[in-house]
């Protein structure tokens, strides 16, 4: 038989499976000799036959739907959880976020009350406490006029315990406004008003001072302006004169 | 087939680009739709129920054609099938001579698909198991040795052997179209 020890070894060769040294080898011989180069060439015909012969069967739609759906259980479990997981972070995400934007605000709004109480302090140990001395408010709203941008009322102290000193100049965060120094039982309290912009981003419609102040202090927005109250007088005082700006 | 990493690699994101081919070799040893699905079915429930015990670096086509085979080959069409059909008892032996049969494979190669189809579903088991893996699913020695669990020495004497067992399938179609 022509070539027997080559044939034999054949099909190896066209499954690819003889060492590199022994293809190069087999290469030489089947290009050299026409007996194993057709037996060649049929046998790989036959191989792509079968190739595609035994490609034959093709799952159902319907049956990959079910397989899939028992195998991804375990995916899908994990996209829960991974929903969970999402969840929590978004909760603790939005928690945090929160807590630091009150955090920040309230250390803001600590800052514009320890301002307030500063420029309360500075006033009271000011050798001239007051650049409009009046006890007339009559006297003392029109000092203001041209020198703040904006107007403001005084209220009407008749029949009250409190008496108005004067006013001056005051800034707070490089805004002017307006302060008024009143006395009741020789408590010295200051009222500031400023534009509420100047405060707004900082200071809620109606913002409760902190408990720490050495002071009473109330505050308020009222048509634009920011009032704050600010003494050591009694909290009762305080209110009553709020009170008298707010009816105002 | 390289190692699979399993940290990277979902057992789904695995195992469904072989649905087709499993299907379609499930098919070919149990000869039929139903017991095929069932088979594959249970070849992926059996599969995901031990990935954690899949080696790395060992390979995953293999390792899932060797779930399906054992679970034919436990069920009762694939008892039925073993049974009828002996081993070759020299398996390990010398290569089959090659015969010299070249216009008949030329023209085999040409028969109409059905009739080979026809062949290789008349093959017995483990040679009509072999080739698939070798012809269709274009495995390498290893991989069926693998897939099979048995020596590379018996791969390649059971695929020899196949393809005879093939041709002597086909011989007599073809005798009879020459006459």
């Amino acid at each position: 038989m022509v070539c027997e020890s080559w044939k034999a070894k054949l099909d190896i060769y066209l499954d690819g499976e003889l060492s590199e040294h022994e293809m190069r080898t087999f290469d030489a011989h089947v290009r050299s000799c026409p007996s194993c180069s057709a037996d060649a060439l049929a046998r790989t015909q036959m191989k792509r036959a079968i190739h595609l012969a035994g490609k034959r069967f093709i799952p159902t739609a319907d049956f990959r739907r079910r397989l899939q759906q028992s195998v991804a259980p375990k995916r899908r479990r994990s996209f829960q959880f991974g929903w969970v997981f999402a969840a929590v972070a978004a909760v603790i995400l939005v928690v945090g976020i929160s807590t630091v934007n009150y955090l920040r605000i309230q250390s803001a709004r600590n800052q514009v009350f320890s301002e307030i109480a500063d420029l309360h302090v500075a006033t009271l140990a000011s050798a001239s406490p007051v650049d409009v001395v009046s006890t007339d408010r009559h006297t003392v709203k029109p000092w203001f006029q041209g020198r703040i941008p904006f107007a403001f009322n005084l209220p009407e102290l008749q029949n009250s315990e409190f008496t108005l000193e004067g006013g001056r100049m005051a800034y707070l965060e490089q805004t002017p406004g307006a302060q008024l120094i009143y006395d009741v039982r020789k408590h010295h309290i200051s009222v500031f008003i400023f534009p509420d912009a100047s405060t707004r981003t900082r200071l809620t419609e109606n913002s409760v001072s902190p408990k720490q102040l050495p002071f009473n202090m109330q505050t308020w927005s009222q048509r634009g302006l920011r009032y704050f109250v600010i003494g050591d007088a009694g909290a009762s005082d305080i209110d009553s004169l709020a009170k008298l700006f707010k009816a105002d | 087939m390289v190692g699979v990493n399993l940290q990277s690699a979902s057992f789904e994101e695995l195992a469904m680009p072989l649905f087709d081919q499993l299907y379609n070799f499930a098919h070919w040893l149990t000869q039929n739709r139903e017991e095929s699905e069932d088979l594959v079915q249970e070849t992926y429930a059996k599969a995901l129920r031990g990935f954690s015990s899949f080696q790395l670096g060992t390979n995953f086509r293999a390792w899932m054609y060797r779930i399906l085979r054992n679970t034919f080959l436990t069920s009762r069409t694939g008892l039925r099938a073993t049974s009828t059909v002996p081993l070759d008892s020299d398996e390990d032996g010398a290569e089959l001579a090659i015969e010299a049969d070249t216009p008949e494979t030329i023209l085999m190669s040409r028969s109409n698909s059905q009739q080979l189809q026809n062949a290789i579903e008349n093959l017995p088991l483990h040679y009509r198991e072999i080739l698939l893996l070798c012809e269709v699913e274009e495995m390498s020695y290893q991989e069926i040795a693998e897939t099979l669990s048995i020596p590379i020495g018996t791969v390649m004497s059971r695929l020899s052997r196949a393809r005879k067992t093939l041709r002597d399938e086909l011989r007599p179609q073809f005798e009879q179209r020459m006459n």
